[in-house]
């Protein structure tokens, strides 16, 4: 899932002051594992932005709602008029939902009450750990389930570095070394051999590196038109 | 002959080879590169001139590389894969080999973080590269010069003809793949490997016969890295807190001794740890010398170049041989 972290408060003051009416919109999926922008972080934000607007004095109008999910336009089109009706939304949905707002809204601004931080899981209550870089090439079956481009700070595809120590990594002792893991994994598998072959340079352009990326299905858009008639 | 470089031509002659480093200064002067070249030059067959270690900005390799060619002495270039991606390397490259530059030392680099281990602020927030890594560097570089092809396929006139370097560090954690990891640097190309610093004669001997055992050491030349140890207090940092380096507590036990045999004195303390800093480092040579495999060392005199002259004489590796000129 992607995990996010709610913005500072004072930052997310700065940018919401100077309106007068503000919708804090929550999403309740993948932001809402991760404390940071469901719809009960939703609600506990527009209240803390409710008493800071008392305290400063200011004429504010904030309000709050949330919504399933961000990223598809079936949950969020039944809101929409009602979302049109603020000056301000600020959005605690992760980056794909700003965006995705902001692309359909019109002349009403979106801004992020969230830092959208990785796509990550949840090992244990309170704890989020990035697993995987969305690069778009993935060869998590030639290392042993464990990623190289994401897990080791500097994404090597022939490691171990120099930088490993008793397992951690030279960047900070709560690091792993993911090679360490690679490595380690890789005898208990006994596919330790696939590693003595050289990956040769990576095409990087399946990841954020070609551009703004693209999915197309055209089948099932040609089946959505016809339902559509 | 691959590039023609003095240090290939030491190593083809069968005697142990011996380099030398030398870090650029965080300035645009050129003097103290001048400097240290000086106290480096006719002392060793090449010296490292490193890429901003420790990921602070420093001189760059290359400028820093020419400069202490133009004062005779021949340079190792290294490049990190931390600051340029593929375009930038080969970019580089070809200039480096325009600029006269022979010898190139491939590495990962020190992550952005590490700043100096915090001593100076560096640039942490930096984006970092890593388009290719240490093994397809060496790959691109051997390319380059033995196809005169770019990594893309593009072809290349005139190609750059370097002798290609990488690290190993033998005593890194995991330890039994570490003689893998160095034989995928060899089999992409790397000419000669120097070493993290060795303080653990006894491990780095069983390392190396591993290595032997995969034939590693007769299809690159390795040479054992020695950082000159200064003080007590440097080795016990090292033995703590660099990675893949572990210090025997009866060397520890000979600085501390030597430390404390000064009493009060600290001019003296430092001159005894010194002096016997230069005991440990000719005795390392020596024994990483005698291990079946090991072609030359890499003396890391860090900021203390002055002390390279009497480590190489001591160790009974001068005169260092010369060739005619071409």
């Amino acid at each position: 899932m992607i995990v996010g972290q709610q913005k500072p408060f004072d930052e997310i003051w700065e940018m919401v002051r100077g309106f007068k009416k503000v919708l804090v919109f929550g999403c309740n999926t993948c932001v809402a594992i991760s404390h940071a922008g469901g719809g009960k972080e939703a609600e506990i934000l527009a209240s803390m932005l409710r008493m800071k607007a008392t305290q400063e004095g200011l004429d504010m109008q904030v309000d709050n709602a949330a919504i399933e999910r961000h990223c598809e336009p079936e949950f969020f089109e039944p809101m929409m008029e009602k979302v049109r009706s603020y000056d301000l939304v600020l959005s605690t949905a992760c980056g794909v939902g700003v965006n995705f707002l902001a692309d359909r809204i019109g002349d009403i601004p979106v801004y992020p009450g969230v830092n959208t931080s990785f796509y990550g899981a949840v090992p244990k209550a309170g704890f989020f750990v990035e697993l995987c870089g969305g690069c778009g090439n993935c060869i998590l079956h030639l290392t042993g389930g464990i990623c190289p481009v994401v897990r080791c700070s500097k994404s090597l595809m022939n490691g171990p570095c120099g930088g490993t120590d008793k397992g951690k990594c030279e960047v900070s002792k709560e690091i792993d070394c993911a090679w360490y893991l690679i490595v380690e994994r890789m005898k208990k598998l006994g596919t330790i051999e696939q590693l003595y072959t050289i990956q040769p340079p990576r095409n990087w352009s399946t990841g954020t590196h070609g551009g703004p990326r693209r999915l197309v299905y055209e089948h099932i858009m040609e089946l959505e038109e016809e339902k559509k008639g | 002959m691959k590039s023609g470089s003095n240090l290939e031509k030491v190593i083809l002659s069968g005697k142990p080879a011996v380099t030398a480093e030398l870090g650029p200064p965080m300035s645009a002067d050129p003097h103290e590169v001048v400097e240290k070249a000086h106290k480096l030059r006719g002392w060793c067959d090449a010296a490292n001139i490193t890429d901003c270690q420790t990921a602070v900005v420093r001189i760059s390799s290359i400028a820093a590389a020419v400069i202490a060619l133009r004062e005779g002495l021949e340079p190792v270039m290294q490049m990190t894969c931390r600051d340029r991606n593929r375009i930038a390397m080969q970019a580089d490259l070809l200039g480096a080999a325009a600029l006269g530059l022979k010898n190139c030392l491939c590495i990962a680099g020190d992550h952005q973080k590490f700043s100096s281990a915090g001593r100076l602020k560096g640039h942490p927030g930096a984006k970092n590269v890593y388009d290719v890594d240490t093994c397809q560097l060496v790959g691109i570089m051997k390319k380059m010069r033995d196809e005169s092809l770019q990594e893309g396929g593009d072809k290349i006139e005139v190609p750059p003809k370097f002798f290609i370097g990488a690290s190993w560090t033998p005593m890194g954690d995991p330890m039994d793949f570490r003689p893998y990891n160095l034989k995928k640097k060899v089999d992409a190309g790397a000419d000669f490997i120097q070493t993290q610093g060795i303080y653990d004669v006894v491990t780095f001997r069983s390392q190396m016969e591993k290595a032997r055992n995969l034939g590693l050491h007769e299809r690159t030349a390795i040479l054992g890295g020695i950082i000159v140890p200064r003080s007590a207090m440097m080795l016990k940092y090292m033995d703590a807190s660099v990675a893949g380096v572990t210090v025997p507590k009866a060397l520890i036990d000979r600085m501390t001794k030597a430390k404390e045999a000064a009493g009060d004195d600290k001019k003296m303390a430092r001159e005894l740890q010194e002096a016997e800093g230069l005991k440990i480092t000719v005795e390392l040579i020596q024994q990483i010398l005698d291990i079946p495999g090991v072609k030359g060392v890499h003396i890391q005199a860090i900021e203390w170049e002055s002390a390279v002259e009497g480590i190489v004489k001591a160790a009974g590796l001068y005169p260092r041989p010369t060739f005619p000129a071409e």
